[in-house]
């Protein structure tokens, strides 16, 4: 066969197996989807699956999970094999850890790293990380004064060694969990779905002849960066700076960005953003490398898959000391409550650059209400079992340049909610309402999506507890163009008694929890809105006053 | 006495007939007539009973399958619909699971609930988990919304209040209220369309039934009233997206329950071809012009689940459609069909559709004025086709704006001659329909060793052997009658009804007499509407636990004996979930308690005994009747591969690959490698040696 047709033929395999690829990482991801027990990870997706070379470099990552993991576990593979270099690794090893600094930025999320083989040498590493239900301590919240309150910490181990369960590791994590079962399964889980992985690898190797993946990473690489590099191009260079603020726990907290687009990639100094809290909302500096890179990706390249080069142009500068680089041992449970503002915090940068491809600032931080009652709670007065219950939700999206924002969705998270019908069977627990919550969505040509109501009791009016973690209650989400800002938050009692935004705090007996989560941000000068639009809003009860 | 047996499946673009006698089958084809369906029904039956020479007198029976209800709810053109719902949760269909299909696109559309706002009327009314009344219902309430609901000229009612399906005492008493106050109107409750845990799926399944239920109404009647007209007195039968069949009166009361019936169709077709030819282990492919289908058939069964997505729009993307929880045949529907229209992304890579070409312009090999590159393109410009022959010669194909196609918009901007960007187009749309069969098998906890692949549809049989080769599958099969699958599976599908209904059990605390108590009242609901169409007939049940281990997302159907069960039982079912659990994911997890979420329960007419096929004795095989220069996408090497016309092979022809099976509506490649032999049924048989 004459050399052409050959490089023309090579060509289209590198595709071919690229593509291969990110199957092989979404079976991986689906694996831990189907047997993982922490409903965090089966209802919610809190996941996300990838595979490295033998360098820690991401090749490709499972499309389903969420993006808080993006690049903080891909930084993680580099940690796990400072400690077990690959030349170590055996076949059936998988290792673990759930160190916030070394993993993906907080104790509940478990990050699992295990070497693929073929003809007894190792090929490459596939790592996943998933937050599970419980690992001890104060519980998923924001109340921790170090790292060390709240929950078990545990260094990268061995879980499996050449297959067999490393049991001093499973003794201790079981005797740590409030739902040793489940954390034990979720273990197992997330170990079975890199083995998924490495099957599907190794079968594509042979069906390729490939007796390594350093060409085709080589390839992914090359193409992705060019690609990037491509579309940053595109945008005019210069510097741009924004700020956002957030409730905080005990004080505000202020998050600043000034983001140089430079010809082939894209720095932001986070100088001038608030220090650190003494509670948990603080950020791990990866975190904050992941939810920076997501939203400015979601802007400036989204079609691009992620790995390391498609990532590699977006570099932060974060100083150590701020919130958003929190060294270790301070309290970072609840980091998710400041990083997800991030994404609108690039925005804000960006939407001077290209204003018609950012969105208005949403609710953005999840508001997750953990839940909890019984004897933990009450004590020798307690009318329920114990139980410890948390759902995902989200208030309003912010307005797009030519649609309006979605109602009750979770952006930049990528989690899901679980049914109430299903919450109510695992916990005592009885939502009264959960529905759209009128005139939250921020005016705009487009507007905000709309915020929700949600009231909690319990079977029988008992007394429970919410460990709080909400934001934009103090600072609701912000329009741009002249748009409106969406409604802020409530949180409070039935009766109207306000309660804190962050911390654990008691619901008396007789009285529910009631959140008024907050509405998107609107877009553009209201006046310009489809009068249809309008007229369809209130007609639906969600816009009660004309404007 | 009648004894021909008629099917009618109405797609998108025909209306198939299939009819059978005696052994003998006849088939035809007619245009859809979409503004009355039921014309291009009853004008298919006139043109297939010509062609048989039979009369309406000699049809025994009746079976047919739409997508109207499908088509209604993708174009919105069902019924002006109300939902009554528990009071606070008036936003259940918007919100959906809070969550976007897509992480990256900040500009997604997410689906549109069938119901706005203003009609999704609250009710105070509240029941526990445990069904246990937390709020009575107010009927004063009620009454205020069914007059305004009248007076917004609502045409059909959609009841869905939480946990209904534990205890449907309030669901039932708002429809008694309804049927006092406002008798004419349709009422659809969740815990009858649906009754299963998670208000999204039940709500969304109610009122998607509520909301095509007028419209099927009318159209069953409208065509009970034609057929009548015409002279059939036979019974008449629809099939569901199940894969069973039911009585005209089932469908019209859970119209919800016919919307995949067509694709059903094709999968029982599989099924039947499988149990012929006795391949336990098959995977239906299914290739047309916008899609491929695949699904998985285990021991002649397709493959069932209960939950459906329609109306995705988000091209194929999960988790963009309205989801329905109902009984259907499991399979995974992507966009990979001939039509398929290829790119160059951002990063240079081959992006082959989900956008298609559709019928016009269609691909630009059809010579109508599509520039852009599609999949027959591609293969046309590979030489699979001849083109002046290509659909029986109807249709002849022209190659210069094919490889004009393949060179602006793929070939010219990597650097490969059009002829190698043909072939990066059909890897790269193989590869996709590969991957999506490989994941899907993991989702369902299956794997492809030893399993055969059943090809048919127009692309299926083009592209069979490369999608097994990449799946690591060395047998398929194509059978005759391909073109009308779909009618053909409806006269193989048992007349048969599904129940499921949740009652959560632990095997710790196993309550025998409860769960005999449901499984004997789901039994006696299925036998009911079963018997009004078994005349007769021998029935079987079948009776599925849905088990996960406590705290498990997942679930594994665990099948139980169609018996009362005993505490003697309860190990044996404990140990076939540890069996079942280990054979997927290697390690049973030590010391966990299993939980079971729901029952269901199957009541199906028991299927004739089919007679395997024979062995045949080795005939000669037929001459090529040419030879074509086909490109190999593996090695990109051209070689002249002969060509076969189908209908020259006899049982027991053994041909050896490279080389083409050429027929009317499809070819078959028979790739390097393998070996193609037609069976004593006349169905091409694909083997592949061990490399």
């Amino acid at each position: 066969m004459d050399a052409q047709p050959m490089n023309a033929l090579e060509k289209i395999q590198r595709q071919i197996q690229w593509n291969r690829l990110i199957a092989v990482v979404e079976e991986q991801a689906q694996t831990m989807i189907r047997t993982a027990f922490s409903t965090t990870v089966r209802e919610a997706g809190d996941l996300s699956a990838g595979i490295f070379d033998l360098k820690g470099r991401m090749l490709a990552q499972a499309v389903t999970g969420t993006p808080g993991h993006v690049n903080s576990m891909m930084e993680s593979v580099g940690h796990f094999l400072a400690k077990f270099p690959a030349e170590t690794m055996k076949p059936g090893d998988h290792y673990i850890t759930n160190d916030p600094w070394l993993g993906t930025g907080h104790l509940h999320d478990l990050t699992v790293v295990s070497p693929a083989f073929r003809q007894g040498k190792i090929v490459g590493l596939f790592a996943n990380t998933a937050h599970v239900i419980d690992v001890g301590g104060l519980g998923m919240g924001p109340e921790g004064r170090s790292v060390f309150e709240e929950g078990m910490y545990i260094p990268i181990v061995k879980c499996f060694d050449q297959g067999r369960a490393n049991e001093t590791f499973f003794d201790f994590i079981r005797a740590g969990s409030r739902t040793p079962v489940e954390l034990e399964g979720d273990v197992y889980s997330l170990c079975a779905c890199n083995d998924a992985g490495i099957k599907r690898l190794v079968e594509m190797l042979d069906e390729f002849g490939m007796d390594s993946i350093d060409p085709l990473a080589a390839y992914i690489f090359d193409s992705s960066l060019a690609a990037t590099i491509a579309e940053i191009r595109k945008l005019p260079r210069g510097t741009y700076s924004a700020s956002i603020r957030s409730d905080g726990y005990e004080a505000p907290v202020t998050l600043k960005a000034a983001m140089t687009l430079h010809e082939d990639h894209i720095t932001v100094d986070f100088a001038g953003t608030s220090g650190l809290s003494g509670r948990g909302i603080n950020v791990p500096a990866a975190y904050c490398r992941a939810y920076s890179c997501f939203g400015i990706k979601c802007v400036v390249a989204p079609e691009i898959p992620n790995n390391w080069a498609s990532l590699a142009p977006f570099r932060m500068e974060i100083p150590e000391g701020c919130i958003l680089n929190a060294p270790r041992p301070f309290p970072v449970s609840v980091r998710h409550v400041t990083g997800q503002l991030l994404p609108d915090l690039m925005m804000g940068c960006l939407h001077q650059v290209v204003p018609d491809r950012v969105t208005a600032e949403g609710s953005s931080c999840l508001w997750n209400p953990p839940l909890r009652g019984g004897g933990q709670v009450s004590g020798a007065a307690a009318e329920l079992p114990d139980f410890e219950v948390i759902t995902f939700n989200s208030g309003g999206t912010g307005a797009r340049p030519a649609k309006d924002g979605l109602d009750g969705t979770a952006f930049p998270s990528g989690v899901r909610t679980m049914p109430v019908e299903a919450t109510e069977n695992v916990a005592p627990v009885v939502f009264w309402k959960k529905e759209l919550r009128p005139d939250s969505a921020g005016a705009g040509r487009t507007r905000g999506g709309f915020g929700q109501i949600m009231e909690i009791g319990t079977k029988g009016e008992a007394e429970f507890a919410v460990n709080a973690i909400f934001d934009r209650v103090a600072n609701a989400p912000r329009g741009r163009d002249g748009g409106g800002d969406g409604a802020p938050g409530w949180v409070g009692l039935d009766d109207g008694t306000p309660l804190r935004t962050k911390g654990y705090q008691v619901v008396p007996k007789g009285r529910r929890l009631l959140l008024k989560l907050p509405g998107g941000g609107g877009m553009g000068d209201p006046a310009e809105r489809d009068p249809g639009l309008v007229e369809r809003d209130i007609a639906d009860g969600l816009v009660t006053a004309r404007p | 006495m009648p004894s021909a047996r008629l099917a009618s499946d109405i797609g998108g673009t025909f209306t198939d007939l299939a009819l059978e006698r005696d052994g003998e089958r006849w088939t035809a084809k007619v245009l859809t007539t979409p503004h009355a369906p039921e014309l291009g029904v009853l004008e298919g039956i006139r043109v297939v009973l010509d062609k048989a020479g039979l009369r309406p007198a000699d049809v025994a029976l009746f079976i047919h399958g739409t997508t109207l209800a499908t088509n209604a709810v993708i174009e919105r053109k069902g019924a002006r619909t109300a939902l009554l719902t528990t009071e606070g949760f008036r936003d259940v269909l918007a919100l959906g699971n809070e969550s976007r299909y897509d992480q990256y696109d900040l500009n997604i559309e997410l689906p549109r609930p069938l119901v706005p706002r203003r009609w999704r009327l609250p009710v105070p009314e509240r029941l526990d988990n445990e069904g246990k009344v937390l709020l009575p219902l107010d009927e004063a309430a009620l009454r205020r919304q069914i007059a305004f609901m009248k007076a917004e000229g609502i045409e059909s009612v959609a009841i869905g209040f939480l946990h209904a399906f534990v205890n449907p005492a309030h669901e039932r008493r708002a429809a008694e209220i309804l049927a006092e106050e406002w008798p004419e109107v349709r009422v659809s409750l969740s815990s009858e369309v649906s009754p299963e845990m998670r208000e999204w799926e039940r709500f969304s399944t109610t009122v998607a039934n509520a909301y095509v239920q007028p419209l099927m109404a009318s159209y069953l009647g409208r065509l009970q009233q034609g057929l009548a007209e015409g002279g059939f007195a036979c019974p008449f039968f629809m099939m569901l997206s199940g894969g069973g069949l039911t009585t005209v009166e089932t469908a019209a009361r859970f119209p919800i329950r016919l919307v995949e019936s067509g694709p059903a169709g094709g999968a029982i077709f599989s099924a039947h071809v499988a149990r012929q030819r006795g391949l336990s282990k098959v995977l239906s492919f299914d290739m047309g012009g916008t899609t491929a289908k695949v699904c998985l058939i285990d021991d002649f069964q397709p493959q069932a689940s209960r939950s459906f997505e329609v109306a995705r729009v988000g091209r194929f993307k999960k988790g963009s459609g309205l989801p329905l929880r109902i009984p259907v045949i499991e399979m995974v529907e992507i966009g990979a069909g001939g039509g398929s229209l290829a790119q160059v992304d951002a990063l240079g890579r081959i992006q082959v559709g989900p956008e298609s070409a559709g019928a016009d312009p269609g691909p630009a090999c059809y010579g109508r004025g599509g520039t852009r590159p599609a999949v027959t393109d591609a293969n046309l410009a590979l030489g699979r086709y001849e083109p002046a022959l290509f659909a029986g010669g109807q249709f002849p194909l022209q190659v210069p704006p094919a490889l004009a196609a393949l060179e602006e918009h793929v070939g010219g901007r990597l650097g490969l001659a059009p002829e190698m960007a043909a072939l990066g187009v059909v890897e790269m749309v193989d590869e996709n329909m590969a991957n999506a069969a490989r994941v899907h098998a993991i989702e369902s906890g299956k794997g492809y060793e030893g399993r055969a692949i059943i090809a048919f549809g127009g692309g299926g049989p083009v592209h069979g052997y490369r999608v097994a080769e990449k799946i690591g599958v060395s047998r398929m099969l194509v059978p005759s009658g391909a073109g009308v699958g779909s009618a053909i599976g409806f006269l193989r599908a048992p007349v048969g009804y599904e129940v499921v209904k949740s009652l959560y059990q632990r095997f710790r605390s196993f309550d025998v007499a409860a769960v005999n108590g449901l499984l004997g009242a789901m039994s006696a609901e299925a036998r009911s509407v079963v018997e009004q169409g078994s005349f007769g007939a021998r029935l079987a049940e079948s009776r599925i636990a849905y088990m996960r281990y406590v705290g498990q997302g997942h679930e594994i159907s665990v099948a139980l004996p169609a018996r009362d069960l005993t505490e003697a039982d309860i190990a044996a079912i404990r140990a076939d979930y540890d069996a079942e659990y280990s054979r997927f994911y290697d390690r049973p997890v030590p010391g966990s308690d299993v939980e079971i979420l729901s029952f269901a329960v199957t009541v199906a007419t028991v299927l004739p005994e089919v007679a395997p096929a024979g062995a045949v004795e080795e005939a000669p095989a037929p001459s090529p009747i040419r030879h074509q220069a086909v490109r190999d996408t593996t090695d990109g090497t051209v070689a002249d591969w002969a060509v076969y016309d189908r209908e020259h092979l006899s049982p027991g022809a053994t041909l050896a690959g490279p080389c083409i099976v050429a027929e009317a509506e499809t070819s078959t490649l028979v790739g390097p490698g393998w070996t193609c032999r037609m069976d004593a049924l006349g169905y091409l048989e694909l083997f592949k040696e061990a490399a």
